[in-house]
């Protein structure tokens, strides 16, 4: 967004540090130009990020990355903040957004009623199954994906037959950048860019716990059985027990299945030995 | 250790403001997934009292002290500002979320000081016979839903017998305040609630406008905050909502809410408890004694828009009270009881407002010891796409006093009774 507007970083800090009034460098750059350069800046951090916290961290037990990251999202965020200033940016790459026409009028004539699709959602739909299918490919067929697999089941042992670590952590910090990337962009458009965005990620905690978190599909079904679930029980349920149900349907689903199947749907049995 | 500690006191004597000035911090946030709304309030809020201090020296001959407490619209982050500026002995606070506001009505009536909470907080405090140190004025969420009701009513032609009206709210504290006024008025002019609340923060809600779809309100009144505004606009320009029936309180009727929904956000209507915009006088002397001095808070780039006119215009009530507190107490420097008194026979009329160059700005305020709350007067404005800009619809409009009246009377004595207070004002 600042890159695509030509926002210059740090202006107000600058400004107030050196009397200065910068705000814009003058140039505006296309969209597509400016998706690019941020997959280049995600690739960058993730090299920061693997150079200045990760490396310190090998061999550590899941939840202390697990709370590195909680860290480091909180520090992403504020520094966010001070570079581009907190106001709510309008974001329009050119995705089509409302009803659409063509699916209201052909349901309308099989059911008597038109059927609410956004085109948005369409596409989000439409993108996030590529994404999906793009990264469960990488992670299955190739060498890379293999060995990203080898290093979340253990450090060590992946260490031991050769593969490095720090690559490893800096392409799925990318590929993590990347994702969150396109997700910014399909939210961006809908409420404008702003860092309540940063409050949808919350959502995956219950849908990892469904899901079980060792297991790519698991997320990908968990997601759609909470997403899918929760809309059709605040539809439905919702209005007889006055609504807004839909967080606690996620974290009450989850809760389920802690108690059931903790390892959730497809995650890997845990089995501690003596 | 004692020397460490004697040193310790020196500091923060030299750290605190000096005694005499008038304190009146300013609880903002700046950071976090609201500061989109918290910056511009802020910098009005500030800028109000830097030209009080640059053009007048302050407010009677004494100089205003605004320490900034950032409390990212956090309930817990907010009481911890409250116990460390509470040491500052300030006159007054103001802390721009109902949330905080709840959980400090309890304790800055133990501690004595005045909170002021304009068109937000809890709407019953306008009863000063109970809520001796709380003041709500010009207007409260109740005035809100009664004066969008009003406006819905002059929209049909008196007439809103078999109407739909939906309330779509925040499924919080706030956004739950107008459902009982509301249940009220669909008794009092026969049209039908339909109330649906929307999860915090409010990114989704596909379900509740596919029941809006479902359900065809004639109009959907809104109560929502930060990225709720913005994606529910959104979602109504998605199923072509007609916008010039949507109808948002104030906290829904920012730049920042309707921007991010570009052209399909023309004709949307919010209400609002003052003007918009830097058409007044007021800007001029802001222009001259703080922006050209480079002493505007924050980046200095919100000026005139609704939210930091509403931080300004707050100011402006306070800086009027401390005035009146000063005059009653025949000195400039006043205690926070002094404060409350003040407030109490705070009256701004038209003409003042005009002095203080904001011409039909505000509606006239007057309070007394019962009465915290104003008049509640509110107006209605609408959004032009093509220009950005809001431009007030209709004159102040007035809630329904009839309607509303015991209902505080009930939730105030209800307070009352928990509280094992006893009415004072006799």
């Amino acid at each position: 967004m600042g890159i695509q507007n030509g926002q210059v970083p740090f202006a107000h800090l600058i400004n107030a540090t050196f009397g200065t009034s910068l705000h814009h460098f003058g140039w505006t750059v296309p969209a597509v130009l400016a998706v690019a350069l941020t997959a280049l800046i995600m690739v960058l951090l993730a090299f920061l990020i693997e150079k200045l916290v990760l490396q310190h961290l090998v061999g550590q037990e899941p939840i202390i990355l697990f709370m590195a990251t909680i860290g480091l999202a909180y520090f992403l965020e504020g520094l966010g903040d001070v570079m581009w200033g907190a106001d709510i940016k309008a974001l329009d790459v050119g995705l089509p957004q409302g009803i659409s026409d063509g699916i209201e009028a052909v349901t309308g004539q099989w059911f008597g009623y038109g059927f609410f699709i956004d085109r948005l959602d369409l596409w989000a739909t439409l993108i996030a199954a590529m994404l999906v299918a793009a990264l469960v490919a990488f992670a299955q067929y190739t060498k890379q994906g293999r060995a990203m697999r080898a290093v979340a089941d253990d450090h060590q042992a992946a260490m031991s037959v050769g593969i490095s670590l720090r690559f490893i952590w800096v392409m799925v910090w990318s590929i993590a950048g990347f994702v969150a990337l396109v997700a910014g962009i399909m939210w961006g458009t809908k409420s404008g860019v702003q860092f309540s965005l940063s409050l949808i990620a919350l959502k995956a905690l219950p849908v990892l716990m469904l899901g079980g978190f060792t297991s790519i599909p698991g997320a990908i079904v968990g997601g759609l059985i909470i997403g899918v679930g929760e809309k059709l029980f605040e539809f439905t349920i919702g209005p007889m027990v006055g609504g807004a149900t839909e967080n606690w349907f996620a974290y009450v689903l989850a809760l389920i299945f802690l108690v059931f199947r903790p390892q959730g749907l497809f995650g890997e049995r845990i089995i501690e030995r003596v | 250790m004692k020397l460490t500690l004697a040193a310790l006191a020196t500091t923060m004597m030299v750290a605190s403001p000096a005694l005499a000035d008038l304190i009146v911090p300013n609880m903002s946030y700046r950071t976090g997934p609201y500061a989109a709304n918290g910056i511009p309030y802020a910098d009005g809020f500030a800028d109000y009292f830097t030209l009080l201090n640059e053009r007048d020296g302050g407010i009677g001959g004494q100089l205003v002290q605004v320490p900034e407490c950032e409390t990212a619209y956090n309930t817990e982050k907010g009481v911890e500002c409250y116990e460390s500026l509470r040491t500052q002995n300030p006159l007054v606070l103001n802390p721009l979320s109902t949330g905080i506001t709840y959980q400090l009505i309890p304790r800055i009536s133990q501690d004595g000081i005045p909170l002021y909470t304009p068109g937000y907080g809890r709407t019953s405090a306008k009863d000063g016979s109970v809520f001796e140190w709380v003041f709500n004025a010009p207007a409260n969420y109740w005035d809100g839903a009664s004066v969008a009701v009003k406006h819905i009513l002059d929209q049909e032609g008196g007439d809103l017998s078999g109407k739909k009206i939906a309330l779509v709210y925040h499924n919080s504290a706030y956004g739950k305040e107008p459902i009982r006024t509301l249940q009220e008025l669909s008794e009092k002019h026969g049209f039908e609630l339909v109330e649906l609340p929307v999860d915090a923060p409010g990114q989704e809600q596909k379900s509740q406008w596919l029941q809006i779809r479902r359900e065809q309100p004639d109009y959907v009144i809104m109560y929502a905050w930060g990225v709720m505004n913005q994606v529910a606009i959104q979602e109504a320009v998605n199923i072509r909502f007609p916008m010039d029936k949507f109808i948002g309180i104030w906290w829904s009727g920012s730049e920042n809410d309707v921007r991010a929904a570009g052209a399909g956000a023309e004709g949307y209507k919010a209400l609002t408890f003052h003007g918009v915009g830097r058409d007044y006088p007021l800007y001029e002397d802001l222009q001259t004694h703080v922006y050209d001095k480079g002493l505007a808070a924050g980046a200095g780039d919100q000026a005139g828009s609704v939210l930091y006119s509403r931080g300004a215009y707050a100011a402006l009530v306070i800086a009027e009270a401390i005035a009146k507190a000063q005059e009653l107490a025949g000195t400039p420097e006043i205690t926070p009881a002094q404060m409350r008194d003040g407030f109490e026979a705070l009256d701004i009329t038209a003409e003042r407002m005009a002095e203080l160059g904001l011409p039909d700005f505000g509606a006239p305020i007057a309070l007394s010891c019962d009465n915290h709350g104003g008049d509640g007067l509110a107006r209605v404005q609408q959004w032009n796409a093509a220009e950005g800009t809001w431009s007030l619809i209709t004159d102040f409009i007035e809630p329904d006093a009839e309607i509303l009246d015991p209902l505080i009377k009930e939730d105030s004595a209800a307070y009352a009774a928990e509280a094992g207070l006893t009415a004072r004002c006799n």
